[in-house]
């Protein structure tokens, strides 16, 4: 307390012991001093026990086994992997796998949330009651029994590869996953791709300067056929130049399986279709509460500046529904990564399946395995809602 | 009209209008608008049809094995169900001592219900009753007491819903005081005690809980000493506890945050010590303020119980999954489908009961201070 009533100085007035007793910043580090030491006792007592536990059982410790042979396979592999590669091999194939189910969760859950989220909204009662029925119906499922009743009840009980589904585009179901045609890019692909990036370009290009001729003189050009002819002829044309370098490998059916093209495993699918429909229920419910916050005035005022419904939606309420549905959304993006573990129950060989399980079964060295499979997760935690803030504090930023 | 000069109580009434009204203005206000409707209605109707066909005029509802479902467009193979609902209920607690289980689930409902229902006075005895009493007779009760002549039953034998219920209650008693101190622990003014609670909590939340259990399961065994065993479900029960700890802990923080300065300076003012400022002024507010997250973590909790599967303890799913892929004797092609259904079912009706009390209790105990 500054001021003219200032205490006299501590230092002068002999205190007894009760005062210590009774003084906050004592018992403070009384009582910190205490946890502190509590603290040492525990953690000390868990490595002794851990170390002596470890020795009886004959565990090696310490991280040299990541340069072991691994010695499994394992069924889906972004990158190159045989059984002779090393355990750190076989842990960066399960990371890179849960990102992928991660990543295109996260596209799929956003696009069907937002879907199911304004269909909860509309004003249409048959349409609002079946997006209601859903939210209420899948958020109180364990997304354990969705994987299974995906898996085992319906991606288990397709026909067998034998008397395969026949798809539209040369593509085949079957209970061993979804077939389709693999592209074989030739010579000249990359004037297909010169034409792409250019494509693109012009297309921000044109973006930026319709955007510049709206704010000097409040005319918006319409882009959208320049920009289409752009991101689409530019590349057709190189296409055709570069003499159509791109054939299909079809699946072929051979004895007792399909031989050829793209695989997409069932495991696959049942994790994506999953963890997509539960934590789309979610977002479907943030998306609602956001767009619900955005005042009626905003749109009465949209309204009032002769703006038509689907511009209402996209240029007034979104943004600012979007500063409320950020931060729950990003929860929601965590929450379907971290739930990408439960692949270890249906067998996707994710990190948790393919380390946590195989990795820590065959070298029995649970706390360096648990330690590793939990930073990984701790980090993209980290990652994930670093960039959602920063995403935030932009969104945020348009406010006046 | 006649006019009415009885005041009415309630909610004001909405504006009534006729059906054909309703239907022309909620469901074909414009082109659009009906298109949707029609689209709607045949998605309903296609729905419907589907689940009635599958599951009543196509399901087979007699037999004592699968044979009957093995025909061809069998709908659900509802037997399976009958046949395995004791598996499903209780595990393979022995059936001679079955009666414990249910004695527990009365005793339960009977504090439980009382609790759960305003306007019922004792609530102090009967959250004792709850709190402390409950849980010891129910141990005793579902363990087995040697000395009282109930022979033991050992943990390995239990399943099902017993399994699903108990790491559920269990999850919830412990999880609740445990995420209260912790959100007071992150709030403490002490450097050391906050950035403990802080580390804890936000190291639990980045992790999935199938690596807590994994860690419950495979990790704590090695840091006990070398005499002291644990069961399968106590470990278990150990990582579903603290995982949901740290999520309730948020969730009360939150509630501690919105308390305004002024209730902490006036207990402060009035003289009162931490635990009854705490106690007293501070938890009563802030708890009840922030119920709907309370229960969306206990739903949570709920749904997360199925989970223990992973680390092999056999709850509502795992015995269902057992019973779908293990027991060839009852193989048919619905069979998945039929014991998904239900278990889909048993869990949908404890979270949205859960979920439809809270909002219950939401408007029951809004005291109007909102807003």
């Amino acid at each position: 307390m500054k001021g003219p009533s200032k205490p006299p100085s501590p230092a002068k007035v002999s205190r007894s012991l009760s005062d210590y007793v009774y003084d906050p910043k004592t018992r403070g580090l009384v009582l910190q001093a205490l946890v502190a030491l509590l603290l040492v006792w525990f953690v000390g007592s868990i490595i002794e026990n851990t170390i002596r536990n470890l020795e009886a059982q004959g565990i090696a410790s310490g991280f040299d086994f990541l340069d072991n042979t691994a010695g499994f396979d394992i069924s889906q592999t972004l990158i190159a992997y045989t059984n002779t590669m090393t355990y750190a091999r076989a842990f960066l194939v399960g990371l890179l796998n849960t990102l992928l189910v991660a990543v295109v969760g996260i596209f799929l859950a956003t696009i069907v949330g937002f879907g199911i989220g304004i269909a909860r909204l509309s004003g249409n009662w048959l349409v609002a009651t079946l997006a209601s029925v859903y939210i209420e119906t899948l958020r109180n499922i364990p997304p354990l029994l969705m994987l299974f009743a995906v898996y085992f009840g319906v991606l288990k009980t397709l026909p067998s590869p034998r008397d395969s589904l026949e798809l539209p585009l040369s593509s085949y179901l079957n209970t061993r996953g979804l077939y389709f045609p693999a592209p074989i890019w030739g010579d000249g692909t990359w004037l297909f791709l010169l034409g792409l990036v250019a494509g693109l370009g012009g297309v921000v290009l044109l973006y930026f300067r319709a955007r510049r001729k709206f704010i000097l003189t409040g005319q918006a050009p319409s882009v959208a056929v320049p920009a289409a002819g752009l991101i689409i002829g530019l590349p057709l044309v190189a296409f055709v130049a570069a003499g159509s370098p791109l054939a299909f490998e079809y699946p072929v059916a051979g004895r007792f399986n399909l031989k050829g093209g793209l695989v997409v495993q069932p495991e696959f699918i049942a994790l994506l279709a999953g963890l997509t429909l539960y934590t789309a229920a979610f977002i479907a419910e943030i998306v609602r509460s956001g767009i619900l916050a955005v005042h009626k005035g905003q749109r009465e005022a949209a309204a009032a500046l002769g703006l038509h419904q689907g511009q209402i939606m996209r240029l007034v309420v979104i943004p600012q529904a979007l500063r409320v549905i950020i931060p729950p959304l990003t929860n929601q993006y965590l929450n379907l990564t971290k739930n990408s573990s439960l692949a270890v129950a249906i067998g996707y060989p994710d990190l948790v399946s393919v380390f946590a399980g195989t990795v820590l079964n065959q070298t029995n060295q649970a706390v360096e395995v648990i330690l590793i499979t939990m930073s990984v997760y701790l980090l993209l935690s980290l990652l994930t809602s670093l960039f959602m803030n920063w995403f935030n504090a932009r969104v945020a930023l348009v406010e006046r | 009209m006649a006019v009415n000069s009885e005041p009415r109580k309630g909610p004001p009434q909405r504006n009534s209008i006729g059906i054909a009204q309703w239907v022309q203005e909620n469901l074909f206000g414009s082109v659009g608008n009906s298109i949707l409707t029609l689209f709607g209605l045949s998605f309903s109707v296609w729905l419907v049809w589907s689940v009635v066909d599958w599951a009543i005029l196509r399901a087979v509802f007699t037999g004592s094995d699968g044979s009957a479902c093995r025909i061809e467009g069998a709908g659900a193979c509802w037997p399976f169900v009958v046949h395995k609902f004791q598996l499903f209920m209780y595990g393979r607690y022995p059936v001679e001592e079955i009666w414990r289980v249910n004695l527990t689930y009365v005793l339960a409902l009977a504090g439980l219900i009382p609790l759960m229902l305003p306007g019922i006075p004792g609530k102090l005895w009967l959250s004792i009753y709850m709190l402390v009493v409950f849980p010891v007779i129910a141990f005793f009760l579902l363990t087995g007491a040697e000395w009282f002549g109930l022979p033991n039953v050992e943990t390995e034998k239990w399943g099902g819903l017993l399994v699903t219920l108990v790491v559920a209650c269990v999850g919830i008693a412990a999880s609740f005081p445990l995420g209260i101190i912790l959100a007071l622990a992150r709030r403490s003014e002490l450097p050391l005690i906050k950035w403990l609670a802080i580390f804890f909590i936000e190291f639990v939340r980045g992790v999935p809980l199938v690596t807590v259990l994994f860690f419950a399961s495979v990790m704590l065994p090695l840091f006990l000493p070398e005499n002291v065993t644990f069961d399968k479900l106590l470990r278990a029960l150990i990582g579903v506890a603290l995982f949901s700890a740290a999520y309730l802990a948020e969730v009360v923080r939150g509630g501690l945050q919105a308390i305004p300065r002024g209730q902490f300076e006036a207990a402060d003012a009035l003289g009162l010590g931490y635990p009854q400022k705490m106690g007293f002024i501070v938890l009563p507010q802030a708890l009840k303020l922030v119920i709907p997250g309370i229960v969306n973590s206990f739903i949570a909790l709920f749904k997360d119980t199925s989970l223990v599967l992973i680390i092999g303890v056999f709850d509502l799913l795992g015995i269902v999954q057992q019973g779908i892929s293990s027991d060839a004797k009852w193989f048919s092609p619905q069979t998945a489908a039929t014991g998904y259904v239900f278990a889909a079912f048993v869990f949908w009706l404890f979270c949205f009961g859960m979920s439809r009390y809270s909002a219950w209790l939401e408007t029951r105990l809004d005291t109007g201070h909102k807003n």
